[in-house]
């Protein structure tokens, strides 16, 4: 179906809008006195940088401006993952990865050039930054403009964790097994739940970096993620329904997945698979949608986060992740009307708890916090030092100092940072409502909760999604179960038709942990925060084989 | 426990040019780490790779780099107990590291009730023609020539935009156990891949190809391709969603058939929750499920894309049909399943490739009253399970077919779809080409095809 313009700013139900203040959400300073309250632990206080790394550092670099390079940076990282997955009554694997290297890069005449090694020695590093050297000077023939980076303050020594509270590497893995094999069978007490599977994800990032102007940095990131499906299956097999859990990815440590609940929760999650059999399919048509934070991050993540990236502007990601929509920067940069008035959207690393949240990022900058949206036009893109400059006439124009807004990443030693989603939250609305609020005001729609199908074109407009979860409102109340449910959007039209939003209280975390990017693609995982939200008059297509 | 450099031996058994490992020097790591192991079984995998990129965009270029790396990953075993854990670090401390790791890891693991005994010795041909020497140590300048082949025609005027990415390099893997088994492989591959889009914001076209040699990729030919796309696919029109007939590039088959391997498994099948499944139980195998002149299998050996010739568990991979003349003739058996069926193990494919037809490109458009000539899918995300429904949308040069010709270039368009559906709506099979198109998935041939019926639900406006 053909999604068609709708009337802009519905009003009935808005609310009173604000430009939101960026100190709303919590920050990592806050999170980081307090010890778990659970299990007691107190977090994680990073030490000063190993004095071995800090010399191959200092010998990757200088061996780069020996060598002719202009600027040059070096980041020793060791990433280790650890997975556990299960199926059922039973253990599927055990893994455990440690990957460690030297990855360097070096501008020549505004040509980059980067190289990676797993030889950590002073030899290897200055090897592997002599190669980047010479790669940036084979790329001159090929050179049109030069690539020039916006000032970045040398910070010197710095130190800084994500703060996580109970390393997953302490926890045995029975004891990890043991908590996923208790909530499988959980869930498999619910009367037609045939299946589930459930995995543990721990990544720890212990990333050391230093450039040619001074800024050297020793920090450890830590995530946690534990999904699960439960599938059910009906009995003449003419249908089978699967049900992912809530629980979103973290930038904490093993305090997460103890929070998530998992063995409390997993009944519920098994009845809703089963219900999902027996709901009704949906009749396709137009629905005001209120949309759960567990779902809408997906869709902030798609319809804001990617289109909002700098590079996909400028075209530097039109081979593969794609453009965007929202182009050329002059022509929308305080001119293009994302949503109402009250839609503030903010970019920031550093809410606690949040996926992409970092002291410093993979080019020596500390990130700023600042509003993509604000009171509802969109205001500024992601950056990096390559790309800061590139929009210094609307920072001038806004009485701001051009500088990068510390979006740069790398998913290994082994991959070349670029721009990288920050967290990108939509930020609570004024008036204390909540999900059950927005329920009781909708008259004919559907409650959307967790993350389904998710899909959107190279340029973000045109999307799909899913969901978990279809709850039927009638008159106010929800009524039933639906299924086969999914909703089309016009990226500028659905936030435009938002017209209710949740307060503070209402405000939750939701995630990527595999996000991906760049050729080759790299994988970063970043958060979404956001209250509840109504859109109206959204269309609603059946997936079902008969839709 | 921040990462420490005295944690890693400068010691090393291999210097960095010793990445893309020999054969001699992979069984030598590989039988060092069997040695070390004090457990009941033991399997060890290595895996090195030698890799240089270039990207360039919006006419610049953008980042390069080479990247080499070697990991060795040992599984541990204790009767039904196991684990596996992996490193970078090929020092005699780090293999030692790993080894105990992982045996500590699979003491405590809870027990699989699903494990198998290793495989002993296994007979399998060598792919020796899947390795390029001059491909695997590229050098640096002849990568950024191959970008001047689109940047030299988008900077001399016309009103062009490119934005392209070439990885070229080497891989090596090898597989050994406490059993006696032990493979060694390695491959080379030269991957192009282009986007050209006009100043006008209207046009964009992408054309791209992979080799196993650098010598055999035409980075001018791929340029001239994406630039005629992007020219012709300006000014695009919208029409009316609906079900339209397809004309699709092997790269559009591709994006789409490629995803029957997530429902290849033969244990989802017989457990209920996959679209092989039969209804009222059982798997669909022997049942006709697509068009009678569709056929795709698997072969390491097959000329049209090499690969290597074992599987993760060490099984030889031989030629199977998986789809025969439209009939379902083979799932996806992994040992503990094929065992508990009474079936032969298959191992998981290296490769696919979808047999072709007669029917030309041109031929197909003639014939065409009224349809859509695709380039490429874009997104495509699982809706339903059940019948392998897809989302997806068009993207970089879809045209509209008037009379049997080739007439505008139209909007993109967001399609619900399965692969299933598509090959029993087969009108006509073209051509192959090895796709360069699947970065995620694995090396693919696929044909043109012509179907019916295809299912576009919107309209986007993305270029």
């Amino acid at each position: 179906m053909h999604t068609t313009r709708r009337d802009f700013l519905a009003t009935t139900g808005t609310l009173a809008a604000g430009a939101a203040a960026l100190a709303a959400l919590p920050g990592p300073a806050e999170a980081a006195l307090r010890p778990h309250a659970a299990t007691g632990a107190q977090p994680f206080v990073q030490p000063p940088m190993d004095a071995a790394i800090k010399e191959l550092l200092q010998a990757a670099v200088n061996a780069a401006q020996l060598a002719g390079a202009g600027f040059a940076d070096a980041r020793i990282a060791r990433t280790r993952r650890n997975f556990i997955i299960t199926r059922e009554r039973q253990i599927v694997e055990v893994v455990d990865t440690d990957t460690m290297g030297c990855g360097v890069r070096a501008l020549v005449d505004g040509c980059w050039g980067f190289a990676a090694t797993r030889t950590l020695t002073r030899d290897g590093v200055a090897q592997a930054a002599r190669e980047a050297t010479a790669i940036a000077k084979a790329n001159r023939l090929a050179r049109d403009r030069a690539v020039q980076l916006a000032p970045a303050p040398a910070l010197g020594e710095r130190t800084w964790s994500n703060g996580f509270t109970v390393d997953p590497w302490s926890i045995p893995v029975e004891e990890k097994a043991a908590l996923l094999l208790e909530a499988n069978a959980e869930a498999m007490k619910v009367a037609g739940v045939k299946y589930v599977s459930s995995n543990m994800f721990f990544v720890k990032e212990e990333k050391n970096y230093a450039s040619t102007e001074g800024t050297l940095t020793a920090q450890t990131i830590v995530r946690s993620w534990a999904p699960m499906t439960i599938t059910a299956v009906s009995s003449d097999f003419s249908d089978f329904q699967n049900r992912a859990a809530d629980m979103a990815p973290q930038g904490r440590g093993w305090e997460a997945v103890l929070d998530a609940k998992l063995v409390a929760n997993a009944r519920r999650w098994g009845e809703q698979a089963a219900e999902k059999l027996k709901a009704k399919p949906v009749e396709p048509g137009r629905y005001d949608l209120v949309l759960h934070p567990s779902h809408l991050w997906l869709t902030i993540h798609e319809s804001i986060g990617h289109p909002t990236e700098l590079d996909r502007a400028y075209g530097y990601e039109a081979n593969y992740a794609g453009t965007s929509f929202i182009a050329p920067p002059e022509k929308v940069l305080g001119a293009l009307k994302y949503g109402p008035e009250f839609m503030n959207v903010q970019g920031d690393r550093s809410q606690a708890g949040a996926l992409a949240t970092v002291g410093y990022d993979d080019e020596g900058v500390a990130p700023d916090s600042f509003l993509i949206v604000k009171d509802g036009m969109f205001n500024d893109y992601q950056t990096t030092r390559e790309q800061a400059d590139w929009l210094k006439w609307w920072y001038e124009k806004t009485g701001r100092v051009p500088r990068s807004h510390g979006n740069s990443y790398a998913d290994a030693w082994s991959s070349v940072q670029f721009q990288r989603m920050p967290n990108v939250s939509l930020l609570p609305g004024e008036k204390d409502l909540v999900w059950d609020d927005l329920i009781a005001a909708t008259d004919r729609g559907i409650a959307i909760v967790g993350d389904g199908s998710f899909s959107i074109d190279q340029q973000r407009y045109n999307a799909q999604f899913g969901g978990q979860v279809f709850h039927e409102i009638r008159g106010g109340k929800i009524v039933g179960m639906l299924k086969d449910v999914a909703y089309q959007i016009r990226t500028p039209e659905f936030w435009n038709a938002m017209d209710m939003i949740g307060g503070k209280r209402s405000y939750e975390l939701g995630g990527s942990y595999f996000d991906g990017k760049g050729q080759p693609s790299q994988v970063n995982a970043v958060s979404h925060g956001s209250p509840p939200t109504r859109h109206r008059g959204i269309t609603v297509i059946n997936t079902g084989r008969k839709g | 426990m921040s990462a420490r450099i005295d944690a890693r031996t400068p010691a090393r058994l291999l210097d960095t040019t010793d990445e893309l490992l020999s054969r001699d020097a992979a069984q030598q790591l590989v039988e060092r780490a069997l040695k070390l192991s004090r457990a009941d079984a033991a399997q060890v995998g290595l895996g090195g790779s030698r890799q240089r990129n270039v990207r360039f965009a919006a006419n610049q270029m953008s980042t390069a780099g080479l990247v080499t790396d070697v990991a060795m990953y040992v599984t541990s075993s204790y009767g039904p107990k196991h684990a596996v854990v992996q490193t970078n670090d090929l020092s005699a401390e780090g293999i030692e590291r790993c080894v105990r790791q992982s045996e500590a890891l699979a003491k405590l693991a809870p027990d699989d009730p699903e494990a198998m005994p290793l495989l002993g010795p296994q007979s399998v041909p060598a792919v020796d023609a899947a390795w390029d020497e001059a491909t695997a140590s590229m050098r640096a300048e002849d990568a950024a020539r191959a970008a001047m082949a689109a940047l030299g025609p988008a900077r001399s005027g016309g009103g062009l935009t490119v934005a392209g990415f070439l990885l070229v390099g080497g891989g090596v893997s090898a597989l050994g156990n406490s059993a006696g088994l032990f493979h060694f492989h390695r491959g080379t591959t030269a991957n192009y891949t282009l986007t050209v889009r006009t100043d006008d914001g209207t046009g964009s076209g992408w054309a791209g190809a992979e080799t196993v040699a650098m010598k055999d990729l035409d980075a001018d030919v791929i340029a001239r391709r994406a630039i005629e796309k992007a020219r012709l696919s300006r000014n695009p029109v919208a029409i009316e969603p609906g079900r339209y007939t397809v004309i699709l590039e092997p790269q559009a088959v591709g994006d789409l058939v490629q995803l029957l391997g997530f429902y290849a498994d033969a244990r989802s099948a017989d457990e209920g929750r996959s679209p092989f499944t039969k209804q009222g139980g059982g798997s669909k195998l022997g049942e006709k499920v697509v068009d009678a002149r569709v056929t795709l299998y698997s072969d390491p050996a097959d000329r049209a894309v090499l690969a290597q010739p074992w599987d993760g568990d060490g099984l030889p991979l031989v030629r199977r049909e998986w789809i025969a003349k439209g009939v379902l003739q083979q799932l996806q058996y992994s040992r503990f399943w094929a065992k508990k069926q009474g079936k032969t193990p298959t191992g998981g494919p290296n490769s696919i490739v979808m047999a072709g037809g007669t029917a030309s490109r041109d031929e197909m458009i003639r014939s065409t009253p009224r349809g859509l000539l695709v380039t490429r899918l874009w997104y495509l995300r699982e809706v339903d399970p059940r019948t392998a429904l897809y989302t997806g949308l068009t993207r970089d040069g879809t045209f509209l077919v008037e009379n049997g010709k080739v007439t505008k270039a139209v909007k993109n368009m967001r399609f619900n779809e399965s692969p299933l559906f598509l090959l029993n709506n087969l009108e006509a099979l073209g051509p192959q080409e090895r796709l360069a198109g699947t970065e995620a998935g694995i090396p693919t041939v696929m044909p043109w095809v012509k179907a019916r019926d295809f299912n576009f639900t919107s309209l986007s406006d993305a270029v």
